[in-house]
């Protein structure tokens, strides 16, 4: 008996070890890279330039001198928070409405959910290009109903909407996967209780959901804030957005201070996900 | 007695298959009633329409002579005591029991002076603090109980709260809840497929099956005056066998006529009669002759399996008796008890395929079953 399970723990260990090689190579390994490049200069020197860059540099928009940096992250920030918003509100009525739908009904909307997901992110924005566009599918549409025609493309409200198709999964899945396993009796027994529906929602599925609901955050606020080609394409380029700068700065073969941006912007994020679990386990003290 | 609860002709159906079936049903004040049979049998929809959980199909519901048929669950003076206790896990043992009164806005002094009434209540003083995930089974099931008493129901369901529970636990907890509801004088509703468990406890006892009520009594009634085949086989041992009324107080069957004490059967009627194990007495000659088939030991007393004309009865004795062994059988008028012919007829109390496992097996089955 207890060979086997010693055998049985030295096979999940040779099972971990591909991963474990693959986590090195492909996470842990580009992580020190990015950091070390961030911190050196062009010919490989310890430098905090590339660091102090990001906060300081300053330009011209509009004719007023702002910090250039701080006023992308600032914008980034924004458009991610709005579209996390927007798919959180989206989502988590439609993951309820999905973990207590029938088992087929269950099966078929999530196909339909992720089968958008299977489709290359670039040729999804494409899409949205030829919907958005003045010329577009929703505006003849709109035109066809003797309707005005609204200017879409190039705001951020586009990009808005780029970003909250592309996400949306993965706010609805993490939610939907702790709903589903939610135990429908407690509902009954709240019910029994004396809460009416809001009171049922609002005192135990939303406590109980939280972990679903702090994932599903993080799955959208960090894509969203780090996405690139979205504002590009969907914005006309004139929401550069962070990630923007860190490929520009990459393209422009501008290494060390790519390296630094995104080196920031992690850390930041670190801090905001840190923040977030230590809400939701005060919660779930409580 | 006041009449809070009830149901009249209430019928409910899932996907075409009937449930409920123009069930009535009275429950007084302050009683402790139990609804009793097999899984499927309807007495956990019964519980659920009380609750509101389910609406029926058809037929009223009363509260206190109100028609609450359309009242949601939130709205009605009865709580519920689930079977896997159904408490909040992200909520510890005080807030569990003070989630009824949260949402009452109850001021906080209020409030725990009631929890704390109540933790003494199902003995659990100075739980507070744990969280309801780190209890045992008995304890979460006494602050399930705790939290469905606090608002002063005037009725308590209980869907087969002591199914989880292993054997010991379950006798004290059953001392134990017919100690609150006596203290409370709350009118507890019951949900049980253990015989022994709904006699033991219960003031009345309502026998369902496929969705109609069999019978409805107090333990003793239920036991000693089953009203068919069903509910004499559900209820205890017993040997069911075909007989003919050949005159009041004089019944026919295996052969011999016996006196008994029922009347007022047609003349010649058939009847089943129901005879229970532990009034068959051994004796040397007898009214009855049989082969001893087999005989099981079971501390206070052997359970021997005794062929009578093809017919195999059970008989509950302190006396020993070896297999294939013929022996002689003495049954007292008092024991004789008569049966109108039901559907049920023919279908229970013969013990030609009898087996303790099989016994233990179906009851295992119908358990895992709700």
């Amino acid at each position: 008996m207890k060979e086997k399970s010693n055998g049985l723990r030295v096979a999940r260990r040779a099972a971990l070890g591909p991963y474990g090689l693959w986590a090195l190579l492909f996470i842990v390994v580009p992580l020190i890279f990015v950091a070390y490049y961030a911190f050196t200069d062009n010919d490989f020197r310890f430098t905090t330039a590339n660091i102090v860059r990001f906060f300081t540099a300053t330009s011209e928009v509009d004719g007023v001198i702002t910090h250039t940096y701080l006023l992308i992250f600032w914008r980034s920030l924004k458009l991610a928070l709005i579209s996390t918003l927007i798919c959180l509100l989206m989502g988590y009525p439609i993951a309820y409405i999905l973990s207590r739908a029938s088992a087929r009904t269950q099966k078929i909307l999530i196909t339909l959910i992720m089968i958008p997901m299977w489709m290359n992110f670039l040729i999804r924005t494409y899409a949205w290009m030829t919907i958005l566009q003045d010329t577009g599918i929703l505006n003849s549409f709109l035109r066809m109903l003797s309707l005005r025609p609204v200017h879409i493309i190039g705001t951020e409200g586009a990009v808005v909407i780029g970003m909250v198709y592309d996400y949306f999964p993965y706010m609805i899945l993490p939610i939907y996967s702790v709903m589903a396993k939610m135990d429908l009796k407690l509902e009954e027994a709240a019910r029994d209780l004396g809460c009416n529906s809001f009171g049922v929602l609002r005192r135990v599925i939303f406590p109980l959901s939280l972990p679903g609901v702090i994932s599903g955050i993080t799955m959208v606020l960090i894509p969203s804030i780090s996405t690139f080609y979205i504002s590009q394409k969907l914005g006309n380029g004139k929401f550069y957005l962070i990630g923007d700068a860190i490929e520009g700065q990459y393209v422009a073969n501008n290494l060390h201070f790519a390296a630094a941006i995104a080196f920031i912007l992690m850390v930041i994020l670190l801090i905001g996900m840190a923040l977030m679990q230590r809400y939701a386990n005060s919660k779930a003290a409580a | 007695m006041r009449k809070i609860i009830e149901l009249k002709n209430v019928s409910k159906a899932f996907d075409g298959q009937t449930v409920l079936d123009n069930v009535s049903l009275d429950i007084y004040d302050n009683e402790f009633l139990t609804l009793l049979g097999p899984s499927g049998c309807g007495k956990t929809t019964t519980l659920r329409i009380i609750a509101g959980f389910e609406q029926p199909d058809e037929g009223e519901l009363f509260f206190l002579g109100e028609d609450i048929a359309a009242l949601p669950p939130h709205k009605r003076n009865v709580n519920t005591v689930f079977q896997r206790y159904a408490l909040f896990p992200h909520l510890n043992v005080f807030e569990n029991i003070a989630f009824p009164l949260r949402e009452k806005k109850v001021p906080q002094d209020e409030i725990r002076e009631k929890v704390t009434e109540m933790l003494r209540l199902v003995a659990l003083t100075g739980f507070e603090k744990r969280s309801v995930t780190s209890l045992s089974g008995g304890q979460q099931q006494r602050v399930a109980i705790a939290r469905a008493l606090i608002s002063h129901p005037k009725v308590l369901l209980l869907d087969e709260p002591l199914a989880a529970l292993d054997l010991k636990l379950r006798k004290d907890m059953q001392q134990e809840l017919k100690g609150i509801q006596k203290a409370t004088g709350i009118t507890f509703v019951f949900v049980t497929h253990d015989q022994e468990e709904a006699l033991s406890m219960s003031d009345t006892v309502v026998v369902m099956s496929e969705g109609r009520i069999q019978q409805i009594g107090t333990p003793i009634d239920i036991y000693n005056e089953p009203k068919n085949a069903f509910v004499a086989d559900f209820i205890g041992e017993s040997n069911i066998v075909n007989g003919v009324m050949l005159a009041d107080r004089k019944v026919r069957f295996s052969g011999q006529v016996f006196d008994c004490v029922d009347e007022g059967f047609g003349k010649n009627e058939p009847v089943d009669v129901v005879v229970r194990p532990e009034d068959v007495l051994i004796v040397p000659k007898g009214q009855l002759r049989g082969i001893v088939t087999s005989v099981t030991f079971l501390g206070v007393y052997y359970e021997i399996i005794v062929d009578i004309g093809g017919f195999k009865w059970m008989i509950q004795t302190t006396q020993f008796v070896d297999v294939d062994e013929e022996i002689g059988l003495y049954i007292e008028p008092e024991a004789i008890h008569i049966m109108k012919k039901s559907e049920y007829s023919g279908m229970f109390g013969d013990y030609s395929s009898f087996s303790n496992e099989f016994d233990e097996l179906s009851d295992a089955e119908s358990e895992a079953d709700e």
